[in-house]
């Protein structure tokens, strides 16, 4: 968990040019706080399929698997460990 | 960082006219201001219009000629290989009811010198393999208003054979996007070149919805020394439309990109709605009008009106940077 938490910073930090200290808080929402706009969903989607091996099925693109670090930790884990409903 | 909430709340009641304008009263404003631009601060003779066929190129070439009369307004069509033929049929008709002058530049060649069908077919190909160029192809949005994020999907057409699509990865969505801007820019290039050569200035004929939403290119359609009907949603410009006479065919026509060889309606690309709902969402959110009411009106569900205001305020976001002008470290001019 500690490690998909990290990559996900880390993609967030250089990609989106954010303070990680201040502004990337767990639970934060990336739709809600606009940090995170439609093309940088698509961005998104690719970094979480080519960083942790994934595919984000369609029906997978759901505010609770993605718009957080929180969310992101739970779903990339569910998805590892091979289980996650859409 | 904001969060996102429901605009705040006013009196404001939904009816069927709060999007009603007089239109003589606004194209003599329009007019007013067309003419004043020219003397200052454009310091120009006339204006070149980009006529796609479409009501809001009609509408501003029209206002144009209004307000300074057909000689000093010059007509452009500028199709390309995925422009529909219809496009250009009703463009010219409207400029030779008007009475102006125009060109017909296919910027296809162009185009292809650029790179723009082949860098974008690559891209293409990259998600069908076997896709080929007879094959006609459009992207489109999918997502939202289900409930999951919006994502883009490639909905390609072999010849004779179904529609397919698919999810576009983030590499060819950008590559595709990318390469089709060459169009809206290398037609803004050609508008500048005549504009130039006639001492005349630019139009940009985008409506509120276009405008307020960044639904153009940078530096491609988005640039121009006038825009307008940029004030005016959709609905207004109709309006504006039948007064000022546009004909029956271009009133009548959906509201298309016109730049992919698959039809594609602005809605299905762009836009949370049909442009008509998308007039009273807007208006509503910029009139404070609560999610609950808009979403009565327009028989929709509250979450799905609540969708429609943060996709209004998300766009927004993602766009502003459309409408900057170039950053500067400290200001140049005092004023």
């Amino acid at each position: 968990m500690e490690q998909i938490e990290s990559k996900v910073r880390q993609f967030l930090r250089e990609n989106f040019f954010v303070d990680d200290s201040e502004e990337l808080q767990e639970d934060m929402s990336f739709m809600q706080t606009h940090l995170i706009d439609s093309t940088g969903f698509v961005e998104l989607i690719a970094f979480v399929e080519e960083s942790f091996g994934i595919e984000v099925r369609d029906e997978e693109m759901l505010p609770e698997n993605l718009d957080s670090i929180a969310s992101l930790k739970r779903y990339v884990t569910r998805k590892l460990n091979g289980r996650v409903s859409a | 960082m904001t969060l996102i909430a429901d605009p705040p709340t006013h009196a404001w009641a939904l009816h069927p006219g709060i999007l009603e304008i007089d239109p003589d009263a606004e194209a003599d404003r329009i007019t007013h201001a067309l003419r004043r631009a020219l003397a200052s601060p454009l310091r120009r003779r006339g204006y070149v219009v980009a006529m796609s066929g479409g009501v809001d190129s009609s509408v501003c070439a029209a206002l144009c000629v209004r307000a300074v009369g057909a000689s000093k307004v010059f007509g452009l069509m500028l199709p390309e290989r995925d422009s529909a033929s219809t496009s250009l049929t009703r463009a010219k008709k409207m400029a030779e009811q008007l009475g102006i002058e125009y060109a017909v530049e296919d910027i296809a060649p162009t185009l292809e010198a650029l790179g723009c069908y082949r860098r974008r077919d690559d891209a293409m190909r990259a998600v069908f393999p076997e896709y080929t160029a007879e094959w006609k192809s459009k992207i489109a949005i999918r997502g939202g208003r289900e409930g999951t994020f919006n994502y883009f999907v490639l909905v390609v057409q072999p010849p004779g054979g179904a529609l397919r699509e698919a999810r576009l990865p983030a590499r060819q969505y950008l590559e595709i996007v990318a390469a089709t801007n060459f169009k809206q820019r290398v037609r803004k290039t050609v508008e500048y070149y005549h504009a130039d050569r006639l001492n005349y200035a630019t139009t940009g004929t985008p409506n509120r919805l276009e405008y307020d939403q960044g639904f153009f290119v940078k530096n491609g359609d988005g640039a121009a020394d006038v825009k307008p009907i940029a004030h005016l949603y959709k609905t207004q410009v109709y309006a504006l439309g039948r007064m000022l006479g546009i004909p029956r065919e271009i009133l009548e026509a959906t509201p298309s990109t016109d730049t992919y060889s698959l039809q594609q309606g602005q809605d299905e690309f762009y836009f949370a709605l049909k442009h008509n709902e998308m007039d009273v969402a807007l208006w509503a959110y910029n009139h404070g009008v609560a999610a609950g009411e808009l979403a009565a009106y327009l028989g929709m569900t509250p979450d799905q009106a609540r969708f429609v205001y943060k996709d209004i305020e998300a766009k927004r976001v993602a766009t502003r940077y459309l409408h900057e002008p170039p950053v500067l470290v400290e200001k140049v001019f005092a004023t």
